[in-house]
């Protein structure tokens, strides 16, 4: 352990998180970022790194396979039913790195910030943020702020980058699917991006879902644990289920077979894509995973991803297939066949 | 009940299945031809056709709003957007239909056209009264089901004196188009599936002279895969037992004489078009409806000087003949090889509701 780093701070005037906003000065390099930097960023990430107040932070790791992930925030709406824009930067990116079965490690984040965003919401954003760092035992080491005029971003976009360590022996990757193998998904699917639809300017709808935003990292050190040779591991966000399934029948040069009785959805989803016209199969998801494993690996995996609370519903929903077409297919509630293809154009624009 | 888990159960789907695979006379074809997108939609997407004997023959039919828009209307409201005080507000579907050179509402978008996409016509009256200083013209298309909306929208926006409002009326009329279909003798039909929500509004009388003339059953269905087998058992009993009657499957939301309100509403604000050009159908007259003169100040093809279009498919497109149910929608060369959903050439693939659409999201896996 390094030892803890008291922060030297800038004197000046206490910002005013109750009315003040973003001017162009808190992107400027001057001393005016360097309030916002350490009235705001230090004060809630608060770790070793982040106190030195260098350009970079200097880390040591072990020896192994490492993973970076980096993910842009471009949310709309900021707050939404059971998260925010800081919670979701946070989580987005932890996921990417667990899903190659890897421990997060560290994460950056970058932070875009439009001229007029009241300090207030920043605040509550930021402490979000580092809540969901804290929560994923993840620290937020390096940053960085821009400031763009009125009218030339949207509140803010957050872009975090993350690091991990892939436990040895571990080899997760899309492109390890094998005809008989079984597909595995962690829980109901839809709800994150429902949630937000509920929520936007255009199409307000009372509904009781909330987000299923979480840091998926532990659940994934659970599945391992169990079955250290899950093939394939992917969190089924933009796009959703579908989405993931096509990209891994590509990557693996396979197809599935899915059985929709087995796939979980929420009747407060399902009935909001029915009057949206929305297909559930296709809505962005933030806390669930789907894993694809050898037929021996199943119960085992199963048990351990019911046992943890993020994967509580946890259910085998199909098996992959040979097909040289890469075809998702689907056996109906009603016993028909279809494909589920590819998303075609925009389901939900800015979902997360 | 909630009205739509139970009409997708499993069970109820095998026992229906059964009941018309012991119905269908085995030496004999059935075509029918379901006449909504909609239907088409469900066709597929639940996978209908793995639950019909091979004898059992569905062909979709013309019933997709944006899909029967000729290029030249798209052409005009591609020209309204383009004028530089106008706001247009259209359906999501529409934005994306290829209008003569590819050009599109989208494309017209990012060029820099104000195109608003919403879901309901109040929306555009919103719009309207949030840009007093803008033009703001609602693109309506659609068949009886949506016309209702935009008639009240019409009447409304006298009442509020909502002077920057006005339609692009697109509106055209469903028995008129199965007459027209059944004319051409093209197809060989035994009997429709016939539309759902245009009944809820119309009611099912309006189909009765077009189904005596042509001696063509009819079943108004609903949408959910359940109310769709059980309207083909309908049509199988009505040929079997040599019946030719409108029959209501969809009970829980059509009755004979259809939503009266609605009817008084549409009659008040709009009347006949002599005669309307149907993509694939050609021009049918009294098949659509034009806003009348009291409520001219709201009819945008009177407000605006729109420029004569005409209209130029694609050449080797065919959804003109995949919309008269004369070829299906993998007999075009086009299809999933140039033509698909993200790069639509016809109409037919840009739709919710079109029937190229349908086979290439859901039903391909059966077809290739």
């Amino acid at each position: 352990m390094t030892e803890a780093v008291a922060i030297k701070k800038l004197s000046g005037p206490k910002l005013n998180f109750k009315n003040g906003t973003i001017d162009l000065a808190h992107g400027s390099g001057g001393r005016a970022m360097a309030q916002l930097i350490d009235q705001l960023f230090l004060v809630a990430f608060n770790n070793e790194w982040l106190n030195q107040k260098n350009d970079q932070a200097a880390f040591s790791v072990s020896s192994g396979r490492m993973v970076i992930a980096t993910d842009a925030h471009v949310i709309s709406p900021l707050f939404f039913p059971g998260g925010d824009i800081g919670s979701l930067s946070v989580h987005g990116t932890i996921n990417d790195i667990a899903m190659s079965g890897a421990k997060p490690l560290y994460l950056s984040a970058s932070f875009i910030l439009e001229e007029g965003f009241p300090l207030a919401d920043l605040q509550k954003l930021v402490t979000s943020m580092a809540h969901a760092a804290k929560q994923a035992n993840v620290a937020i080491i390096t940053g960085d702020t821009k400031v763009v005029e009125r009218g030339k971003g949207d509140g803010v976009f957050i872009t975090t980058t993350g690091i991990g360590m892939v436990p040895e022996g571990v080899h997760i990757s899309g492109n390890q699917a094998k005809p008989g193998d079984h597909v595995i998904v962690s829980g109901y699917v839809g709800d994150h991006g429902v949630a937000i639809m509920s929520h936007r300017n255009n199409l307000q709808f009372q509904t009781t879902i909330q987000s299923d935003t979480a840091s998926l990292h532990d659940l994934v050190a659970c599945m391992i644990h169990a079955a250290p040779n899950i093939h394939c591991l992917r969190d089924p966000t933009r796009g959703g289920l579908a989405t993931t399934l096509n990209e891994f029948a590509l990557q693996s040069q396979v197809g599935f077979m899915i059985d929709e009785r087995k796939i979980p959805i929420r009747t407060e989803v399902a009935s909001a894509c029915e009057l949206l016209g929305l297909d559930a199969l296709y809505v962005a998801n933030e806390g669930k995973c789907v894993a694809i494993c050898d037929p021996s690996d199943t119960e085992k995996l199963l048990a351990a991803m019911m046992s943890h609370p993020l994967g509580l519903h946890a259910d085998v929903i199909g098996e992959v297939i040979e097909d040289h077409r890469h075809f998702v297919q689907l056996k109906t509630k009603i016993g028909g066949m279809r494909i589920v293809d590819w998303l075609a154009g925009e389901q939900l624009p800015r979902i997360c | 009940m909630k009205y739509i888990e139970e009409f997708r159960n499993g069970e109820f789907a095998k026992a229906l299945s059964q009941e018309i695979a012991e119905n269908v006379e085995p030496d004999r074809h059935y075509q029918f031809m379901e006449f909504c997108g909609g239907h088409t939609h469900t066709i597929h997407r639940y996978g209908i056709p793995n639950l019909l004997p091979k004898n059992v023959e569905m062909i979709h039919g013309p019933g997709c709003p944006v899909c029967v828009l000729p290029m030249a209307r798209i052409d005009k409201a591609i020209a309204l957007a383009s004028f530089s005080n106008v706001i247009l507000c259209s359906y999501g579907d529409m934005l994306r239909v290829p209008g003569t050179g590819q050009k599109s509402l989208l494309k017209a978008k990012t060029a820099g056209a104000d195109v608003r996409m919403i879901y309901s016509v109040d929306d555009a009256h919103k719009i309207a009264q949030e840009n007093p200083q803008k033009e703001v013209v609602f693109f309506a298309i659609g068949f009886e089901t949506t016309t209702p909306p935009t008639a009240f929208a019409i009447q409304q926006a006298k009442k509020l004196g909502l002077s920057n409002f006005s339609v692009f009326c697109n509106h055209v009329l469903t028995p008129v188009a199965m007459d027209s279909l059944l004319q051409t003798k093209e197809v060989n039909l035994d009997g429709f599936v016939g539309p759902a929500h245009v009944s809820i509004v119309i009611g099912s009388k309006p189909y009765e002279t077009v189904s005596k003339k042509y001696h063509k059953p009819i079943v108004i269905s609903g949408f959910e895969p359940l109310d769709v087998l059980h309207s083909i058992l309908m049509l199988i009993q009505q040929i079997n037992e040599n019946r030719c009657e409108v029959e209501i499957q969809y009970t829980r939301a059509v009755n004979r004489l259809g939503n009266l309100i609605s009817q008084q509403v549409m009659t008040e604000v709009l009347e006949l078009r002599e005669s309307f050009e149907w993509r694939g159908l050609g021009f049918i007259p009294h098949s659509a409806l034009q806003i009348k003169a009291i409520y001219a100040e709201f009819d945008a093809e009177k407000r605006f000087e729109l420029p004569e279009t005409i209209g130029e498919e694609h050449k080797q497109c065919i959804c003109g003949s995949v919309l008269r149910g004369v070829k299906k929608p993998m007999e075009c060369k086009l299809f999933a090889k140039v033509c698909t959903p993200e790069n639509p050439l016809g109409s037919c693939m840009v739709s919710s509701e079109g029937a190229c659409a349908a086979v290439y999201a859901y039903g391909r896996v059966n077809a290739l």
